[in-house]
């Protein structure tokens, strides 16, 4: 159950303590069911009236809440069976990067993703989710492997970045990702992107180059951090709730400028308080999508996919 | 506009004092602090004459520099940058980008260019850093793709010339997006089957440097120029300790393999027709 409460989930916090306890009681007492139902009402007008007005700061916050749901969960709760593989068959295994085998719905497809990692083992083993080089070169394998074998390749995106190190750029960050970025234009299989969490940067398109790009509702996706651009333009990094507004970082927003496609609902307190009704949305949505995608033949998929990044843009001539 | 017309080729491109060289006769060299005389700078093609520090310089410069004779044609010169978020932080990018537009005499921070070098036709792409750090959002990304999609249709070379800190903030999304439209794109110069040479310069950093710029068939880089994904001072904070002399630099990346070669501004004009002669089967 959720066990971490942001400032403005706090109101919530107690309901949902309230509401746990007397469910324990109700087993026993079946006239308490009553007072939970009354308790439930309440707790849904308090949700909807915190989550219809977050800001862009709380989106934020909400698409890095450390009880949202990462890639290896979505694996377990979406997937009928998971064959995760490993390596970039060059340097090593960077774990920010999680992938392998999985079928949704009896259908075999190629799972990647962000993994952050939740405990502080954890996030250390997988990096806090920022990719070295090998993550990138370890996903174009597995997404050439699925490409060989002729399966639809799902991605996950959920990262504050590519990681600044120096052997990063020893090894060759922008190139790792430059090429992705190319190779993922002539994948002749469908691709699905879904922004889970945190969509930061290029790290985050590294992953995202898609026929088919999805936002969950509180996840967020940006050209950069807003603390970073807070650090740049306001040259104080604590501006970071100021930078959230103009990025225009949310996923309506993306939805509006045309970025995304489509905007995956998320159970009415967010992802973090119920991983198993989130997995099913999205698990809903991807196979809705791999329908619509199955239609294509492979060379209007992948000139579809060169027209939609072609046309994004916006100025006067 | 009519001051834009009318400056098609401005005198000084630039006041900015920290990308280029700044006014009066005598300047002082950034990297080894030697006091020169300007004249002395510019003969040679704006590199230190005690040192070979090659000062950053704009655009037209640089395609004087590589053209046959400096000239050559200019494209999509109407394209100018909107305001696709209403972006604003402490001063609004509508008025920044006005400010920049008057400073350059460029709508935006890069110039797609046609001409010939040795005779051999070629489209050149190039950034201007005094434009927004030659940040790449709508514009920069839509005559990128232009260039590229033009040189596979004609069958001729391609060339980017890298300046740049990366993705510009102000557009958002739709700058990230170019990062993706431009590397999209070169896969139309390998299918016409022409050759592309990405030229990086101080600095080629983040959205541009993950891009298109790092695809190219032969990647060239100015001495000492700054390459890389992350900014080191970003870096630097990540690791807590300083970073090595010369990292991120463009020795620092043909050491490690991320670069075909690393050459002089001088030499840059005859290296270039030599790699045409060979993908020309001209022999000279
Ligand atoms: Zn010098």
């Amino acid at each position: 159950m959720i066990r971490y409460y942001l400032d403005f989930e706090k109101p919530l916090q107690e309901l949902y303590q309230e509401i746990e306890r007397l469910r324990e009681l109700a087993d026993t007492n079946k006239e308490y069911r009553v007072d939970i139902k009354k308790m439930e009402k309440k707790l849904a007008k308090q949700q909807r009236e915190i989550f219809n007005n977050l800001t862009p700061w709380q989106r934020t916050q909400l698409a890095r809440h450390p009880d949202r749901p990462y890639c290896n969960d979505y694996a377990k709760l979406m997937l009928d069976d998971f064959i995760p593989l490993h390596g970039d068959r060059c340097f090593a295994e960077d774990s920010s990067i999680v992938g392998g085998l999985g079928r949704m719905d009896g259908l075999s497809i190629v799972l990647l993703g962000h993994q952050k990692g939740r405990d502080t083992k954890q996030k250390i083993a997988h990096n806090f989710g920022m990719p070295h080089p090998e993550g990138y070169r370890k996903a174009l394998r597995l997404m050439r492997l699925a490409e060989k074998f002729n399966k639809p390749v799902i991605t996950l995106i959920d990262t504050p970045g590519a990681y600044p190190g120096l052997g990063a750029e020893e090894r060759g960050q922008s190139g790792a990702i430059a090429i992705n970025l190319r190779e993922m234009f002539r994948l002749k299989v469908p691709i699905i992107a879904v922004v889970t969490g945190e969509g930061g940067s290029g790290g985050a398109l590294a992953l995202g180059v898609a026929d088919k790009v999805l936002m969950l509702e509180h996840s967020i996706y940006s050209v950069i951090s807003p603390e970073s651009c807070a650090a740049i333009l306001w040259r104080n990094s604590s501006k970071a709730k100021d930078a959230a507004e103009p990025l225009k970082l949310t996923a309506k927003d993306a939805y509006k400028l045309k970025i995304i496609d489509e905007i995956a609902p998320e159970p009415p307190c967010g992802a973090h308080h119920d991983h198993k009704a989130v997995a099913k949305i999205l698990r809903r949505v991807i196979l809705n999508n791999l329908e619509e995608l199955r239609q294509f033949s492979v060379d209007e998929l992948l000139s579809a996919r060169y027209t939609k990044y072609r046309r994004i843009g916006q100025l006067d001539e | 506009m009519s001051w834009f017309r009318k400056k098609k080729f401005p005198k000084k491109n630039v006041a900015d004092k920290r990308v280029n060289i700044p006014e009066g006769l005598w300047i002082k060299c950034n990297n080894c602090k030697e006091i020169i005389y300007k004249k002395e700078v510019e003969r040679n093609c704006d590199i230190c004459p005690k040192c070979n520090y090659h000062f950053r310089i704009g655009a037209r410069k640089r395609l004087e520099l590589i053209y046959d004779n400096g000239q050559y044609e200019e494209f999509d010169t109407h394209l100018r940058p909107k305001d696709p978020l209403g972006f604003k932080d402490v001063v609004k990018y509508r008025d920044r980008l006005r400010d920049y537009q008057e400073r350059t005499g460029l709508w935006d921070a890069l110039i797609r260019a046609a001409g010939t070098v040795d005779d051999y036709k070629i489209i050149i792409c190039a950034f201007e850093f005094s434009f927004m750090g030659g940040s790449m959002a709508s514009v920069v990304g839509e005559k990128l793709s232009r260039g590229m999609e033009r040189a596979a249709l004609e069958k001729v070379p391609f060339m980017s010339i890298a300046s740049s800190g990366g993705a510009r903030m102000q557009e958002g999304l739709i700058s990230l997006m170019q990062m993706a439209k431009t590397s999209a794109a070169t896969i139309k110069l390998e299918e016409a089957g022409v050759p592309f040479i990405s030229l990086l310069t101080d600095p080629t950093m983040g959205g541009v440097s993950a891009s298109f710029a790092m695809l190219g068939d032969i990647i060239i880089a100015e001495p000492k120029a700054l390459i890389g994904f992350a900014g080191p001072r970003v870096i630097e904070q990540t690791r807590g300790q300083t970073l090595p002399e010369g990292f991120q630099r463009a020795e620092f990346l043909l050491e490690h393999g991320m670069i075909d070669m690393i050459v002089s501004r001088k030499e840059l004009r005859n290296k270039l027709i030599g790699i045409l002669n060979y993908f020309q089967n001209r022999l000279k």
